[in-house]
Order: structure tokens, then sequence, then C-alpha cells
């Protein structure tokens, strides 16, 4: 395990992510084997790897997720080690995942739930909390940002959702919520190809020199609407391969297989 | 889910005792101290001698063990049956009130004076047995509405109480309602007159204070034809070590056209982490639709003692009446609640609509037990019933006990019930959202019990979202 290094560099290189040497496991079940990558602000990583090689395991250990336990190595978040922080405090310091499977709330609309989550994040900041008339504003503006209109947000938080509805209101939450870090676990899944373009466009709108995106996907398709700086490939709990965004074209090519995967 | 459970098994906030002198029965029920009771409260031959034909009733009685709660053995001497604050004003204005009293409310979140000038509620504010500060009475008074202490009814409107007393809950009718007609010492009634839409909410807020001593209230509220009213009851009661008994009786008259909408919030001492030392509530409720196209609601809020045993019915004698019952009901640490509603269907097109909400955590033990019963002239009936429960922990119980009993063949029937889990996976959504698990139960908890807040007077929900630790705004919106 190598000690980050990093304090000799100009200020604007230091990683926002950092993971060195990661091992987890899921009820006894080694699942990440020695998981190496650094993000850097700015940057859009991709996550590519076959079923089961770990790449839902790796977005959700970073939100937090209880189901998994961490057995070695470290993960740096902004300098802080990230397995020091509780879930909810990652989320206010401004990590965000785009859940592949998100959870419904019976009787609480998104808009609620939306200016409670903003509110914490305020209220962590050290900011005066929103009430729903300014918070009406913001979300409209966001909403215009990203060229969607308000339909869903008095439904019940994923209730009755699409799968498609699902996905577009992952990404409404991070435009609103605007994250550091994007964690996009699978987003594309489920989605036909007009809603793929919606949903790869509003992540785009959002794509800034101050906020990074991890994204996770087991098909090329979308990395065609989301152009990554890297690629990495997830085969077995580690990355086998990393190079710039053609990787995700002879991963297509040539399979998972065919890169030694 | 530890953390989820520890959150919201709080602490009990509302355990002080106020210490004012009062003057009590020694313990123990006979005929002498039911004339004791009658006398002290000045009241009239024929009260005395209901009285007294409730406790013969009640003497060859038994308690009833049906319910699926678990307690022990009550000794019915051992109850002193009257409590009184021993300084009783005669009040015209809040001025007169003995201090401590107002700063109990205060504490309570109970500022009668705000109430009174800011909210427009009249308060009837029972301290044990006793009211003692009774609010727009004035105001009241110029639309005709009767509202004041039961035992001030009994002398000043004795023909209106004589006819509508014991006429929805019989002296006979169970138990505890027998137990009460004998001693109960107040409460309130509530008379609105033809074609009055009352314009202020009628609120009493209930309170145990006296050690050992049962509370046994006692309300009336008679709508008259075309007439409307909303009444509010909420409780909170102090720490206590032993059980106290509380057998209240309410009962409703809704003549044609007439609506009676009746909340409850119920936060009474529901004992500490063991179960040790809460109230028992066994409670009577009952309306009666008898007029035509007549309406009662009950929308209840049940959080505290150690046992509660209810079920506020509607008996739909008057054709097209309705009936509605809204209900949650949250037990946790030992806590025990068996209740739920009866809607009796005898009049044609009668109408009715369940929908309660269990919650259960800690070691909690939650029933939903009702009837729905279609008589055989109950043309053109309907029900529409929804019990949903939802489990916080694994040491919890939930259970529904849903009877039927249907005699006309064309009645319609709807019944759905659910039970979930608050999930891990909601919880890290919402921690992944920057919420914490704390304010993530709580929402979960709120939208869960969304159908049953919105029916309540706005003021009520928001002590309903006090009491269950709740954010409200959005839900509502």
């Amino acid at each position: 395990m190598t000690p980050p290094t990093t304090d000799h560099r100009p200020q604007t290189t230091v990683p926002l992510l950092e993971i060195r040497d990661l091992h987890a496991t899921v009820e006894g079940n080694e699942i990440l084997k020695g998981v190496d990558l650094t993000v850097r602000t700015g940057e859009v990583h991709a996550i590519m790897g076959p079923n089961g090689s770990g790449k839902s395991t790796l977005a959700q250990l970073l939100a937090g997720h209880p189901a998994y336990s961490v057995t070695s190595g470290s993960v740096r978040f902004d300098g802080k080690d990230l397995f020091e922080l509780d879930p909810e405090e990652r989320a206010r310091e401004g990590l965000f995942l785009a859940f592949q499977y998100p959870v419904a709330i019976r009787g609480i609309t998104n808009s609620y739930f939306l200016r409670s989550a903003v509110n914490a994040m305020r209220k962590h900041k050290g900011l005066p909390e929103l009430d729903p008339l300014d918070f009406l504003q913001v979300l409209e503006d966001k909403l215009k940002a990203i060229g969607w209109d308000d339909s869903f947000m008095n439904r019940a938080v994923n209730e009755g959702f699409s799968g498609g509805e699902k996905k577009r209101n992952e990404i409404l939450q991070l435009a609103v919520l605007e994250p550091r870090l994007a964690i996009l676990d699978e987003t594309d899944s489920g989605l036909d190809i007009d809603a793929l373009k919606t949903v790869a466009a509003a992540v785009n709108a959002l794509r800034s020199k101050e906020r990074s995106f991890v994204v996770v996907t087991h098909y090329q398709r979308l990395l065609n609407y989301i152009v990554p700086d890297f690629v990495h490939v997830l085969a077995e709990g580690r990355i086998v391969r990393s190079g710039g965004k053609e990787l995700a074209l002879t991963l297509e090519e040539k399979g998972y297989a065919g890169v030694g995967a | 889910m530890t953390s989820i459970e520890s959150q919201v098994l709080q602490p009990y906030k509302y355990g002080f005792t106020t210490d004012i002198e009062a003057e009590v029965v020694p313990p123990g029920l006979s005929e002498d101290v039911i004339r004791l009771i009658s006398m002290k409260k000045g009241e009239p031959d024929w009260m005395l001698d209901w009285r007294l034909k409730a406790y013969r009733n009640w003497t060859k009685m038994t308690e009833p063990k049906w319910s699926n709660v678990k307690y022990g053995p009550i000794d019915y001497q051992a109850i002193s049956y009257y409590a009184a604050p021993k300084q009783r004003p005669k009040v015209e204005s809040l001025d007169q009130v003995d201090p401590k009293l107002l700063e109990t409310f205060e504490k309570l979140g109970i500022p009668i004076a705000e109430q009174k000038r800011l909210a427009g509620v009249a308060v009837d504010a029972v301290f044990d047995s006793v009211s003692v500060a009774t609010t727009f009475r004035e105001e009241l008074a110029k639309h005709g509405v009767i509202f004041c202490p039961i035992s001030e009814a009994i002398r000043e409107h004795p023909d209106l109480v004589r006819e509508y007393l014991g006429s929805v809950v019989p002296v006979n009718d169970n138990f505890f309602a027998a137990l009460n007609s004998a001693v109960f010492t107040d409460g309130s009634f509530a008379y609105i007159p033809k074609g009055v839409r009352c314009p202020l909410e009628l609120s009493t807020y209930f309170r145990i204070n006296a050690q050992a001593t049962g509370q046994f209230e006692r309300t009336l509220i008679v709508a008259e034809a075309g007439s409307y009213v909303s009444y509010l009851e909420g409780c909170s009661a102090p720490s206590r070590d032993e059980n106290q008994l509380h057998a209240a009786v309410v009962e409703l008259v809704a003549l044609d056209n007439a609506q009676i909408k009746y909340s409850t919030i119920q936060n009474w001492y529901p004992g500490d982490e063991e179960g040790k030392g809460g109230i028992y509530n066994f409670v009577t409720k009952r309306g009666a639709c008898r007029g035509k196209n007549s309406k009662i609601s009950w929308t209840q809020v049940e959080t505290g003692s150690a046992i509660t045993w209810k079920y506020p019915g509607c008996i739909l004698q008057g054709d097209g009446s309705i009936g509605e019952f809204y209900s949650v009901a949250v037990t946790n640490n030992r806590q025990q609640a068996d209740t739920g509603t009866k809607m009796i269907h005898m009049g044609k097109n009668t109408k009715s609509t369940i929908v309660s909400k269990g919650i259960s955590a800690g070691h909690g033990q939650n029933t939903y037990r009702g009837l729905v019963k279609i008589l055989k002239g109950a043309e053109g009936a309907r029900n529409y019933s929804q019990c949903d429960s939802m489990l916080i922990g694994d040491q919890c119980g939930a259970h529904t006990f849903p009877y039927i009993d249907v005699r006309n063949s064309s009645a319609i029937m709807e019944h759905e019930a659910s039970t979930s889990k608050i999930g891990e996976d909601q919880i890290f959504y919402c921690k992944q959202r920057g919420l914490s698990a704390e304010d993530a139960v709580s929402m979960i908890v709120n939208g869960f019990c969304k159908e049953v807040f919105k029916e309540l007077p706005m003021e009520f929900a928001v002590e309903a979202q006090n009491l269950l630790g709740i954010s409200l705004e959005g839900s509502v919106g």
C-alpha cells in the first residue's frame, strides 16, 4: 500500500478522490480486491466492466452503504479519510450517488424531499435554510437549465415512476444538490435511446471545471453521449486497464475478454 | 437498525407534576363514594340515580379479557375516584386562575391566553377532574352554542343532558363504560343548535395530575339538524411510577344533515422503556348518526399510554349518513395498542371509510381491530377499509383483525391492507442526500401517515408533527 504523497504538488492538482489498494467484502465475500483510482477535479472517469466485476459495489461503498465492509486500503475525498465520514456527512461534503435503483418514499413529494436535502447541505455549510418559495425559485432555474419541466415535483418520491423517470429524477437531484463528485451507477440501465439522450444531455450540462464524475456503466453506448476523459476496466475486483475515451470503443469491438478482463 | 430504533425511542418529554393541592377522596368504590361525588358536584337526584344504576350494573359485570394486550390485575378498590384542585375558583377570566395551573398549561404547550387571542380556539381546560377555565363562552353563546363542563351542563341544562346522556353508550354497555357512568367527575358538553355552524374549533385538554387518581371523563356532543362542529381533544400526562387507569366515555349525536368532526391527539405517559408506570387508556367512544345525511368523522393520533384500548365507532342510523375513522397509532418500547373502529350500517345508502395506520417500534405491539356490520335494512351500503402497518426494528409486532358482517347483498365492501418495514435502503437513500437517520425516519413515517394527518385541523396537524418528530409541510402541499 503506497501512502498518498501529494503534498508537494500544486494545490489545484490535489486529487478530489484517491482510492488506494481498496479491498471490500459483502456478506464475507471479497468483491473488491485492490482497487486504485485517482480522480481530479473537473475530470470525468468511466468505469466499465462485466457483470459481477464490482462496479456497483465500488459506487455504493464510496457513498457508505452499510452492506459493504472495507477490509483494507484507503479512500481520501478532498484530502479527508472518507471512511471517517458517515454517509450523510459524505453527501454534505459533496459526494453524490445517482442510484441504479432509486428508492420510493410514499407520501413525500419530490419537491419536499429535495428541499430537505438542499437545506441539510446548506445547514452543513452554515448557510440559511431555504423556505418553500425560495426553493421553488432555485428549482425552476435548475429545471430550466437542464431543459425539463416541473411535472413530477409534486408526485411522491419515485413512487410509481417509470424507469426513465427515476433516472431523470436522480439527475435532477444532482443538478439541485450541486455535488463536487457525482457517481452515476448504471444510469443508462433500463433507458431507451431517447431517454438516454435526454439524461446524457442533462449530465453534460452539469459538467464543469469544479465538478468530477465517475460514470459506472456496463455498456459503451452511454459514453457516446457522456464522453469521458478516462476509461477504466474493472474485472474481478481490480482495475485491469485504464486509458482514454478510445478504450471504450476497443471494448465495444472486442468485448471485455478482448482487453484481458 | 439500532440507530433508527434508538431515535424513535425518545424519552417522554412531558414528565413533570404540578404542585397544586388536591382534594382527594380516599381510595375505594362503593355507593357511598358515588353519593359523595354526586354531592360534591351538587348534582340533582336523577343524576345520582343514574350513577347508582350504572354502579349496580358494573358490580355484576366482569372485566373483559378479549383484547390483544397484556397487563396485571387492576385493583378497583385501590383507586381514588375523585380529585379536585383544592383551590377551585369560579372563573370569569383567566386572571383568576391559579398561576401555577396556567404555568402547567404553558409547559404542555397549551397557552390558553395565546389561543384565546390568536387562534380563536375556545378551551375548556380539564385539570384533573374539574374544569377550571372556559374561554370564549360568550362568543359561542352569541351563536347559541353551549360549551361547558358537563358537571355544569347537568345543573344548567338538565333537559338536554337527560335526553342524550347514555343514549349512545348505555350505562351497561361494557365494563369500563359502566364504571365511567358511575363515577365520572367531569368532561365536556357541547350543544350546537339547529343550522348553526360552530364559529370556533372546540378544544379540550385533558390532563391527569394527582397520583393514583383514575380519570373518568365524560363527553357529550349534540349537533342539531343542519349544524356543524369540529372538536379537538388533546392529552398529555406527567410521569408516574404506578399505572393509572383512564376510562373515558365519549358520546356524539348528529341529527339530520349535521356534521361532527372529532379529532384526538393522545400523548399520555407510555411508561418507561420497560413499560413501567404508563397510563391504561380504556376508552369507549361512539357516535350516532341519527339524522339523514348526517356525518361523523373520528380522527385520532395515538402515541401515548402503556395500553391503548379503544374503538371509536359510528352507528349509521340515518339514511345517507356517513361515518369516517382515520387513525395513527404508534407503539414503541413496551407499549401495546388494540384499537380500531366499529361501523354499524343501519340506514339506506350509508357510507363508511376506515383508514388505519399502525406503527410499531421497540417491543411495541400494535393491533387493528375493526368491525363493519351491514344490517338487513341497509340497502346500498358502502365501506372502504385500509389498514397499513409499519414496523421499525425486529422486536415489535403488528396484528390485524378485521371483522366483516354483511346481512344485505347490495353492500359494496372494499378492504386493503399492507405491512411494510422501514428499510435500510430507504434510510440509506435519504442519508445519501444529506439527511440524518433521524430526519429520514421522520420523513418516511410522516409520508406513511399522510392520509390521516391531512384530516386533522391545521393546529392539530402541527401537534401531530411535534409528537412524531415529523416535518409535515411538504406532504400537505
